[in-house]
């Protein structure tokens, strides 16, 4: 790469152009106090390559990396094994260069490769069509929900309490610039989902209802009845999944009558990368709204000689063509990540996915298990997948996270976290399994936990 | 029956106080292959000169603006399912909505067939 100065002389000649005496003019709608005046503080103004390198690695050494502990964290984020040739395929220059296709027809592998991570997503989640794809899974939420209001042309969202809090955090700063209604609530605490409560918001105003499936606190349910009582309503169900891998193992929300179904790719090809970039899955059941999904499609089809070919056949509603009016603005395809998602979808295919799936269940099972042995610890849910939530006694569940981290164990996220302030939720602790977890680090788990819960008992 | 053109290119049949909207040969013609026609509904009100309806083509999404003002009295659902209806007879089955007449003042200023014909000479 060339690199090209920029001398006085430059600087001064593209100040004059624009009519501006100094850079300092360009910044005058900063105000003063957020202007830096000087070096940043503490930074030294040089270090040799050495020293940065040695500074760095220090501080990187005070982490306590996934890999490193006894892992127990989820809450919308999930380790496990990536296989090798995922990255070995998606750094092939013909896939890692071919940036968002705006240009497509000449792109057939990355069109190939969506078209067929389309399929894979569509039919995960029990739908007809899936799109390809969104930014990550709450932004995937928030289109939903915008999807669900141009749709049944009504302005109001009931989010089940159980949904990520930060999904909900995403649709109701969204809802500000649209002006859309948004309704949500603190998850109960008790071992099954409170279908009934959610039901009971459900009224001719509401353009859909957005459930998350398995819950925040690991809990699964039949959406079913939700799914019923929404149409009734003439209102369309939202179902969140942020653990695909759950899917290889249980009913799919479009089986069970949901309309749109969304959710955080992650869990599959892509790893933690201390949070991004992810991946937001999106699909719709009914094909009849396929004209109001957001982000684009890819279709098959045959060339002038009969040839099979790939196409993006619907991106018309995206802001390049469609400007002010765009469905949304979304483009960001994660193109990469889908990739990396359709490489190690393929490599599972649907055995492989079941048998991983079930291994997850297997893993969780042990742990719950063992944990409600704990005194003091009792496991809530009723059901769960790969994840649940354990009632600790003594100090909050926050603390004792961080007593877990120093001894070692990186013990699960607290509630608490996720939800500042709500005291019901302290003492919850939220635990996921997956085939990355041995059964040796559920015993570190449960044996740290036994000697932290009873000295603050 | 008079028919009536805009230079936005859609054209508008007048009968009593009922009128017909869609798009014209020309237009279909500029479009290309059209995949989705989104209609206003049944009783909208749609005002001259604003957007009234939309028309996709492959790689284009545009506006189709009302030449009159009034009430949607009924919509062409047929394009729901039959988009290539606007490409194949623009002028005829392929007629967007219908809207009661409110102000026959606004038929000033359309275009007659031959005015709309010289209209697209000059283009």
């Amino acid at each position: 790469m060339r690199y090209l100065p920029l001398t006085d002389t430059d600087r001064s000649e593209m100040l004059a152009k624009i009519g501006a005496k100094s850079i300092d003019d360009l910044f005058v709608d900063v105000p003063a106090v957020a202007q830096l005046d000087g070096p940043i503080h503490d930074l030294p103004m040089h270090a040799s390559e050495m020293a940065v390198e040695r500074h760095m690695k220090a501080r990187a050494a005070k982490n306590l990396a996934a890999g490193d502990a006894p892992f127990f964290l989820g809450a919308g984020a999930y380790r496990h094994h990536v296989p090798a040739t995922v990255d070995t395929v998606i750094q092939r220059g013909e896939f890692l260069t071919a940036y968002t296709p705006y240009q497509p027809e000449i792109a057939q592998g990355t069109l190939q490769m969506l078209f067929e991570f389309q399929t894979q997503v569509a039919r995960l989640y029990g739908c007809a069509v899936a799109n390809a794809s969104l930014y990550d899974g709450s932004t995937a939420c928030w289109e939903a929900v915008a999807m669900a209001t141009r749709v049944t042309k009504r302005k109001r969202a009931v989010l089940s309490g159980s949904l990520h809090p930060h999904y909900a955090q995403v649709v109701k700063t969204m809802a500000q610039f649209t002006g859309d209604e948004i309704a949500d609530a603190q998850p109960a605490i008790t071992p099954e989902v409170d279908l009934d409560g959610l039901i009971a918001r459900i009224d001719e105003d509401t353009a859909c209802v957005v459930v998350q499936y398995p819950d925040i606190l690991g809990r699964v349910c039949d959406l079913s009845k939700v799914a019923e009582a929404a149409h009734e309503k003439g209102a369309l169900l939202v179902a969140v999944n942020t653990e695909p891998v759950a899917l290889g193992a249980l009913k799919s929300p479009g089986e069970m009558g949901a309309d749109i179904v969304v959710g955080e790719g992650q869990s599959i090809g892509v790893g933690l990368q201390f949070g991004g970039p992810y991946l937001g899955l999106f699909a719709v059941r009914d094909p009849k709204h396929v004209r109001q999904m957001p982000g684009r499609l890819c279709g098959e089809t045959v060339d002038a000689a009969g040839r099979r070919g790939f196409v993006l056949t619907l991106s018309t509603r995206e802001q390049h063509i469609r400007r002010e009016k765009a469905t949304s603005n979304i483009c960001t395809n994660s193109g990469l990540c889908a990739l990396a998602f359709n490489v190690h979808m393929t490599l599972l295919g649907e055995k492989g996915l079941r048998e991983l799936a079930a291994e997850n269940h297997r893993l969780a099972c042990l742990a719950a298990d063992r944990l409600a042995k704990v005194p003091g610890v009792e496991v809530l849910n009723n059901s769960f997948f790969n994840e649940f939530t354990l009632m600790l006694g003594g100090k909050p569940a926050r603390e004792i996270v961080r007593d877990l981290a120093d001894r070692g164990v990186l013990g699960g996220v607290s509630l608490g976290r996720l939800y500042p302030g709500v005291e019901a939720l302290e003492h919850a602790l939220l635990v996921a399994v997956t085939e990355m977890t041995t059964e040796e680090d559920i015993e570190t788990l449960a044996s740290e936990l036994e000697t932290l819960v009873k000295e603050t008992d | 029956m008079p028919r009536y053109f805009t230079d936005e290119h859609e054209w508008i049949d007048v009968e009593g106080d009922s009128a017909t909207v869609g798009i014209t040969e020309y237009a279909q013609d500029q479009l290309g292959d059209i995949v989705f026609v989104e209609l206003p509904t049944v009783g909208d009100t749609v005002e001259k000169g604003k957007e009234a309806a939309v028309v996709e083509s492959v790689k284009a999404a545009s506006d189709v603006y009302a030449p009159i003002s009034g009430e949607v009295t009924e919509i062409n659902s047929t394009l729901e399912d039959e988009p290539g209806l606007v490409n194949s007879s623009p002028e005829e089955d392929g007629w967007f909505f219908r809207v009661n007449v409110s102000d026959e003042g606004e038929f000033e200023g359309l275009m007659d067939e031959d005015a709309y014909k010289e209209f697209l000479a000059n283009l």
